[in-house]
């Protein structure tokens, strides 16, 4: 497989995932919202905080309202991470690879984003936008679920579930920091919505009812964060999208040194003690994740998208 | 829908589903009865459905316009146009004469130059042709085949009649489109499928391969072909991509590609680098090796030429082949046939004033008015003079630049194009239209039943181009029965 190609299903896979969950993120958020009493005094940027694009915002906005915030998270294209944005890349990424890929994808690809570009304005208002935010998600899987059930589990495989899986890992750290950030202000007076909240949060990653079997407590925010961060069967945990992620290094050629970078991730991730940590502590642990992360990204792109002439010399020779 | 006939069309031309007191042609009857029984309102419903289909099956044509590149839908009319069985045949046959005799050519020319010698194409015309190519000389080819894929633009006069307009031997595009409107008229008149016998298409991708396979230096069951694309924004990426995916083939751009010190092309690969025996290079030949051409292309592989020579890699079609492809070559072509294969053309030519003729150029100075002047190596239907509608300004322009450069020109006589009925608005008229069928030769021959119907959009047009609003539609080979 072409290095090119592999470089450009990776980002297809990651950007479906992204694309998916920036609407969950969303989603989550907004009934979050809804549920708190105005007395708690919770804005939305922090929202635009947890995608790590804070500076972007306010570069082109000046407040942080609703509408400000869900159209630079949904629709605004100078954001890499709105929803519009990455199904505009998700999209260029399969036209550049139809050859390699089931040929629905590219029909289903196509017509998501033109579904996308032609109704992420109405879903700016708040009537029209749960059904908007469904229709996408539903969407992305529609399509992580095609390639699962047509394409060969060959090498092109294992880089869009490496992409879908390494997003994935990022999207639920992303997901948990947002409701530490609601909670931090108002961490000495707990409050009976604490647990609305963290209700909320599993929902968003259609976590709640595997909670709910899984976890035989009531839904309490260490449980949840344990859960989110360390549950090895749930497919949105991190614990478990790292390992899919590291399953996929180990089908790869030439992949010792990415699998040492992600072994180590696991490790970090396993040997966590979420209960016991301040919020701060939690907030400082999931940048680090998300860090460690991002050089696990690295490492993948140095071993297989980064071949210059010099390096296929030596290897031919 | 009813069609009104007495609105449709004048006489002056040839209409191909129709004969000239409108009356169905024998193939076409079926579809114009179906025609006949659909309401205004669901042939309006599926001409929508065809372009929903097109939108959403991303079947698109890149346009570079106001410095930007814009991925336009590519423009389809539901009515097929529909050539009888035998009528093709002699076509067909027509088209595998012509390509013999074009390989004979090129082999020839970058050979022992024979034809030159018994003075049938004189020296003078090979001096300044601009896409000869010193580099071959001397070069033979896997099969002694230089072009491997041709796609001839035919057009039919006022009497029906098949002429050849010109034969596109570099890189020619439009394969994918023919087979993609093909899905798309089995989408909207599936329904005529079952009772009409029309001859598949559905083939070509295989065909192709086969071909390609057949000039690998190594050889084996399996070799390793690739399609060598410019990139992404090229105008035919759609049909690269497409090719590739119907070959199961690696689409490869110059940058992922790799001549070794051992003179072999090797493509990056996650593995490391793999072994490419055939490239089917969608890229002009001076594109392709910065070492050998173009300095500053970077679309290409350097040393590419070099492992060429050396036979470790084919190239499809092989670098040079396009001097064959050039207007005033052409006009030598029924003669290469009677000289190389002494045979009596089977499809003729249209009639062509070489400017380089001192007494034909004075033919076409006087005639300007009702003759069309194209470059000699111009593709896509740029830079032409079509005399009878051209400004008094434009010809004087043509004028000063024949005298200035006549090899560069040559001239024929306007053709009636045939038409075919169209879809436009709420009404059926007539449209002109042309051919590109697809030729292949590697060790077998093979011609697309058919090929890829080119309709000129806008009344009294004959400029088919898609860059320059020409639609398209499927075209279907019917055995008689």
């Amino acid at each position: 497989m072409l290095s090119r190609v592999a470089e450009r299903v990776y980002w297809m896979g990651r950007y479906i995932e992204r694309a998916e969950n920036a609407a969950r993120l969303v989603n989550a958020y907004a009934t979050e919202v809804m549920d708190l009493p105005r007395s708690l005094g919770t804005g939305w940027h922090s929202l635009a905080d947890i995608t790590g694009a804070s500076e972007l915002f306010t570069g082109h906005y000046q407040n942080y309202d609703e509408r400000n915030v869900v159209k630079f998270l949904l629709a605004d294209t100078f954001n890499p991470g709105s929803v519009l944005a990455s199904l505009k890349m998700a999209r260029e990424n399969v036209r550049t690879t139809r050859e390699l890929l089931p040929t629905e994808t590219w029909e289903h690809m196509n017509r998501l984003y033109l579904y996308v570009k032609d109704n992420v304005h109405s879903s700016l208002s708040r009537k029209h936008r749960f059904a908007f935010l469904n229709n996408v998600i539903f969407r992305c899987q529609q399509i992580s679920g095609l390639l699962a059930g047509t394409m060969s589990y060959d090498s092109a495989y294992e880089f869009v579930r490496l992409g879908i899986n390494l997003e994935r890992t990022d999207m639920t750290t992303r997901i948990v920091d947002s409701a530490v950030f609601l909670l931090m202000p108002r961490k000495d007076e707990p409050s009976d919505y604490d647990s609305l909240l963290w209700v909320n949060v599993l929902k968003s990653l259609s976590a709640y009812q595997m909670y709910r079997q899984h976890v035989y407590t009531r839904v309490i925010g260490d449980e949840v964060v344990r859960f989110l961060l360390q549950d090895e069967q749930f497919p949105r945990s991190v614990a478990r999208a790292v390992s899919e992620a590291a399953s996929c290094l180990k089908a790869l050629p030439r992949s010792d040194t990415p699998l040492l970078r992600i072994s180590r991730l696991q490790r970090r991730v396993k040997e966590a003690e979420p209960m016991n940590m301040s919020l701060e502590e939690l907030h400082a642990f999931i940048d680090n994740l998300q860090s460690e992360v991002n050089e696990v990204h690295g490492q993948i792109a140095a071993t297989w998208f980064l071949i210059d002439s010099e390096t296929a010399e030596q290897q031919s020779a | 829908m009813t069609i009104n006939w007495s609105e449709y069309g004048d006489k002056e031309f040839f209409d191909e589903l129709v004969d000239a007191r409108h009356r169905p042609r024998a193939p076409a009857r079926d579809l114009l009865r179906y025609l006949e029984s659909l309401s205004s309102e669901e042939i309006r419903e599926r001409q929508q459905a065809a372009e929903i289909a097109i939108v959403e099956m991303g079947i698109t044509f890149t346009v570079y316009s106001e410095g930007e590149n814009i991925d336009r839908a590519w423009p389809f009319d539901i009515i097929p146009r529909i050539i009888a069985a035998d009528t093709w045949d002699r076509v067909d046959a027509g088209l595998r004469q012509r390509m013999q005799a074009l390989n004979l050519f090129i082999a020839d020319i970058y050979g022992k130059q024979q034809v030159i010698k018994d003075k049938v194409f004189p020296e003078e015309l090979l001096a300044n042709s601009a896409n000869f190519r010193q580099e071959c000389v001397g070069i033979e080819p896997p099969l002694g085949v230089w072009a491997h894929i041709c796609g001839s633009d035919l057009i039919r006069d006022h009497k029906g009649e098949f002429l050849v307009l010109e034969d596109n031997l570099r890189v020619p595009s439009g394969v994918s489109y023919m087979m993609e409107n093909r899905v798309l008229t089995k989408r909207v008149f599936g329904e005529l499928f079952e009772d009409t016998s029309i001859r598949p298409i559905g083939d070509y991708p295989t065909k192709l391969f086969d071909t390609l396979a057949a000039i690998s230096p190594r050889p084996m069951d399996y070799p390793e072909v690739v399609v060598l694309t410019p990139g992404i924004y090229n105008s035919a990426y759609f049909e690269h991509s497409f090719l590739a995916q119907h070959m199961g083939a690696e689409l490869v751009e110059g940058q992922d590609l790799i001549v070794g010190d051992d003179d072999c092309v090797y493509m990056r690969t996650i593995r490391g680098p793999q072994r490419v025996d055939v490239i089917y290079r969608r890229i002009d030949d001076l594109f392709l090796d910065p070492d050998a051409f173009r300095k500053d292309s970077t679309l290409g592989v350097p040393g590419l030429m070099r492992a060429w020579r050396q036979g470790n890699v084919a190239l499809a079609n092989a670098p040079g082949a396009g001097v064959a492809d050039d207007k005033v070559v052409y006009a030598f072509v029924p003669d290469f046939i009677r000289y190389y294969l002494d045979q009596e053309p089977i499809l003729p030519n249209v009639p062509t004033y070489l400017c380089y003729r001192e007494e034909e150029m004075q033919h076409v100075l006087q005639n300007l008015d009702s003759l069309v002047v194209k470059p000699a190596n111009e593709s896509g239907g740029y830079g032409m003079l079509i005399g009878p509608t051209a400004t008094k300004k434009e010809r004087a322009e043509f004028a000063r630049r024949i005298k200035h450069e006549p090899r560069n020109y040559i001239a024929q006589p306007l053709i009636r194009l045939s038409t075919v009925p169209t879809i436009i608005g709420d009404a059926v008229e007539p449209r002109h239209v042309d051919l590109r069928p697809f030729i292949l030769q590697g060790d077998e021959m093979y011609v697309t039943p058919g090929g890829l119907t080119r309709v000129a959009l806008r009344k009294g047009s004959t400029v088919v181009n898609s860059s320059q609003g020409g639609g398209s539609k499927d075209t279907w080979i019917v055995e008689a029965g």
